[in-house]
């Protein structure tokens, strides 16, 4: 899959932070996710249950991930996933993408794309999907991140 | 050591019987079975494609109603009477509860079932920030006695059975209805009724807690000493595999972490010094019904047969009420698809079968729109209507325990039991339950085979209709529930109102006593809760002060 002068976005394997906020503990789902996700090559960052958007992007930054991966089950997706976004922006951290799941209603899926969440998949969605969409954004916010590191040099 | 020797005798003597020739079934493979199909191509998780009368051995006696009670805890079962349909509810403001408790009982419910959201669940208060959007949204909120005294308000509580679905601030939800059953007269040990209050599941697989795991199951035993002095007829602990099952655990797996958290329960309350004939009976078990129909049947079945041996030969139990094992069902909420929803129905109704055919003594069967939202009224009553099919439609109620004998199902049962045996071995061998649930060992045991099954559903070794097999490209939506924020700003004005006109000064005194006696063992805590809640003590005031003694839980790496 890799060549050529994108060769270095492919080298370091991809880390994704997955968390699952709100107060649920339900967590069947996210460690499978992290299992497949592993499996995959990715470096994967588990903080535990109940985090909060502002710990996420704490951690997020902390661990220098490429991707966040947020699961929601409880119907709160719109407020957590503008709070993350907005936090992300303060916090002026490029180069991370957010990649969202769970229970979401294809009215919201649209809004939550315009906002820069992708994936947005259901129960049921085959892992090799959601692994290739996550590589996908992965390698993308590393181009966004190093091509401008390299510009500012 | 002994412990060790008990269980390694039971796989020893299980795993010869499960071992032995069947010499009907190797006849018919090596005459007939053989010419017909070649070996390669068969597909079974035994390996075997069918039974003989020589895989029921050692059953032959069993009977229902009698010791070790595989066949039923009763001898008429569902023919004297049927299951209870408990169908499990709470939602919005405790005015809405109310309500909804008034009609259940006008309509000749005798027992309520409440379900609490999830801010109360985690002993937060409703006007705390993390409570934001889930006030009242997947049950009743309760931050103060004075929301227990709404819900209750009118409902003659001596007179109806009232099951509360709580764990970590169980002992508050306990202590509130209590203070609200004394604010109206009534004698305590006239209550009935049951708390969930397992939390040894929820370290294993809920993962709702606040303390590390000695502090509340502290409480659980103050509660158990409390209950078996004062509310004889008060079930405190529902031994819960639901959710160790909706986690990811097998049928096996869920039916060893659970009756290995009953015997520690067990244990706890002979080291607290009561005798097992008066608490063990109070003692019932919550279990999962989900979609391989016979496996579930097999499940229930061991699950009885297990209690009773171990708790006659390993703990000398001889009254036969600490040998029946009773339980309630709640069929897959995992099995449910949000694709397809109508395709639901079916799956709870088999499932629904297989807890009915397993022996259950109340049921609650899921809504088909589950997996999207909480249920719709229409889609709640289909699931109650699904239960009146099978009791009075059917005729399975007709005979008692009717799969008894099937070559198959007593099979299943053996193996089941002997894989429960392996793992009580095992857990014991860890050093008990507790340390296995402290070292992540079922939490690991749980994520593997979830895993696992995940990997059947992406290759199509398992089918899950609708979603890896039979997918339909852009389905029309159904209705669902859509809940407003209403509750929460009744809820948010209540406490407001509570706040103000509680005396300060009494409730810190409340708090203080409260603090010492959560920094001794040997006090019970129930009623240093009940005078907390009596001053309006929030739920998160009460269990804040345990967080100073406490400190709070940290899971252990799963992954």
């Amino acid at each position: 899959m890799a060549n050529g002068k994108n060769q270095k976005y492919y080298d370091k394997p991809i880390r994704i932070l997955i968390a699952k906020p709100g107060i649920d503990g339900h967590d069947r789902g996210v460690y499978v996710l992290a299992r497949a996700f592993r499996d995959a090559g990715m470096e994967v960052i588990y903080p535990g249950l109940l985090p909060t958007p502002e710990s996420i992007i704490e951690t997020a930054i902390d661990e220098d991930v490429d991707v966040i991966a947020i699961s929601l089950l409880n119907g709160a997706h719109m407020a957590v996933f503008t709070k993350v976004m907005n936090l992300l922006k303060e916090k002026k951290a490029n180069g991370i993408a957010v990649v969202g799941g769970g229970i979401i209603p294809d009215e919201d899926k649209s809004k939550l794309e315009k906002m820069g969440v992708t994936g947005n998949y259901g129960p049921g969605t085959s892992l090799n999907i959601i692994i290739e969409h996550i590589k996908k954004r992965a390698y993308g916010a590393r181009e966004e991140k190093w091509g401008k590191s390299k510009k500012t040099k | 050591m002994e412990k060790v020797n008990f269980w390694q005798k039971k796989i020893d003597e299980l795993s010869k019987d499960l071992n032995h020739k069947n010499n009907k079934y190797e006849h018919w493979e090596k005459t007939v079975l053989k010419d017909w199909i070649s070996e390669s191509k068969l597909k079974t998780r035994s390996g075997r494609l069918t039974y003989s009368v020589e895989d029921t051995a050692g059953t032959e006696d069993e009977m229902p109603g009698v010791y070790p009670f595989t066949r039923g805890i009763y001898p008429d079962m569902y023919n004297g009477k049927t299951w209870s349909m408990r169908m499990f509810s709470g939602f919005g403001t405790p005015e809405d509860t109310n309500t909804r408790l008034k009609y259940l009982l006008q309509h000749g419910e005798t027992g309520l079932s409440i379900a609490f959201d999830e801010p109360t669940l985690y002993g937060i208060d409703c006007d705390d920030k993390r409570a934001e959007g889930e006030v009242g949204r997947c049950g009743v909120n309760v931050t103060t006695l004075k929301d227990m005294e709404v819900i209750f308000d009118g409902i003659p509580l001596d007179k109806v059975s009232t099951s509360m679905t709580i764990n970590a601030p169980s002992i508050i939800i306990f202590a509130m209805f209590i203070a609200v059953a004394k604010k109206k007269g009534i004698p305590l040990n006239l209550l009935t009724g049951t708390l969930q209050a397992d939390m040894l599941k929820e370290y294993i697989a809920q993962k709702e807690w606040v303390y590390p795991p000695e502090a509340h199951l502290r409480m659980i035993r103050d509660m158990m000493l409390f209950c078996t002095e004062k509310i004889p007829k008060w079930n405190y602990i529902s031994v819960s595999g639901y959710h160790i099952r909706e986690a990811g655990a097998t049928a096996a797996q869920e039916l060893a972490f659970t009756l290995a958290d009953g015997f520690y329960y067990v244990d706890m309350g002979i080291k607290a010094g009561l005798k097992i004939g008066e608490f063990v009976p109070r003692i019932s078990f919550f279990f999962d019904s989900s979609i391989n129909f016979f496996e579930e049947i097999a499940k229930f079945r061991a699950a009885r047969r297990i209690w009773a041996m171990v708790m006659k030969e390993k703990y000398g139990a001889n009254d036969l009420r600490s040998l029946k094992l009773r339980f309630h069902t709640q069929t897959s909420g995992y099995t449910l698809t949000w694709q397809q929803p109508l395709n639901n129905i079916v799956r709870t109704t088999t499932e629904a079968l297989s807890a009915a055919l397993g022996g259950t003594q109340s049921l609650h069967t899921n809504s088909y729109d589950e997996a999207l939202a909480l249920p719709t009224e229409e889609a709640a009553k289909v699931a109650l209507r699904t239960q009146q099919i099978i009791a009075e439609e059917t005729g399975i109620t007709d005979v008692v325990d009717p799969l008894g004998g099937s070559y198959y199902i007593e099979d299943l049962t053996k193996r089941m039991e002997l894989e429960a045996y392996k793992y009580f071995e095992k857990i014991d061998h860890m050093g008990g339950i507790l340390q296995a649930v402290k070292e992540g060992y079922p939490q690991k045991e749980i994520a593997n085979s979830s895993y696992e099954r995940q990997g059947k559903l992406e290759t199509g070794e398992e089918i899950m209709v609708g979603v890896n097999k039979y997918r339909e490209e852009n389905e029309k939506p159904i209705n669902i529930l859509h809940i407003n924020r209403k509750p929460e700003l009744v809820q948010k004005k209540r406490l407001e109102e509570v706040k103000k006109s509680r005396d300060e000064n009494k409730l810190k005194t409340c708090l203080d006593k409260l603090r010492g006696a959560m920094s001794s063992d040997n006090v019970n805590l129930v009623p240093h809760v009940i005078n907390a809640v009596e001053c309006y003590a929030t739920i998160s005031d009460i269990i804040n002060v345990g967080r100073e003694v406490y400190g709070e839980w940290k899971e252990p790496k799963i992954l």
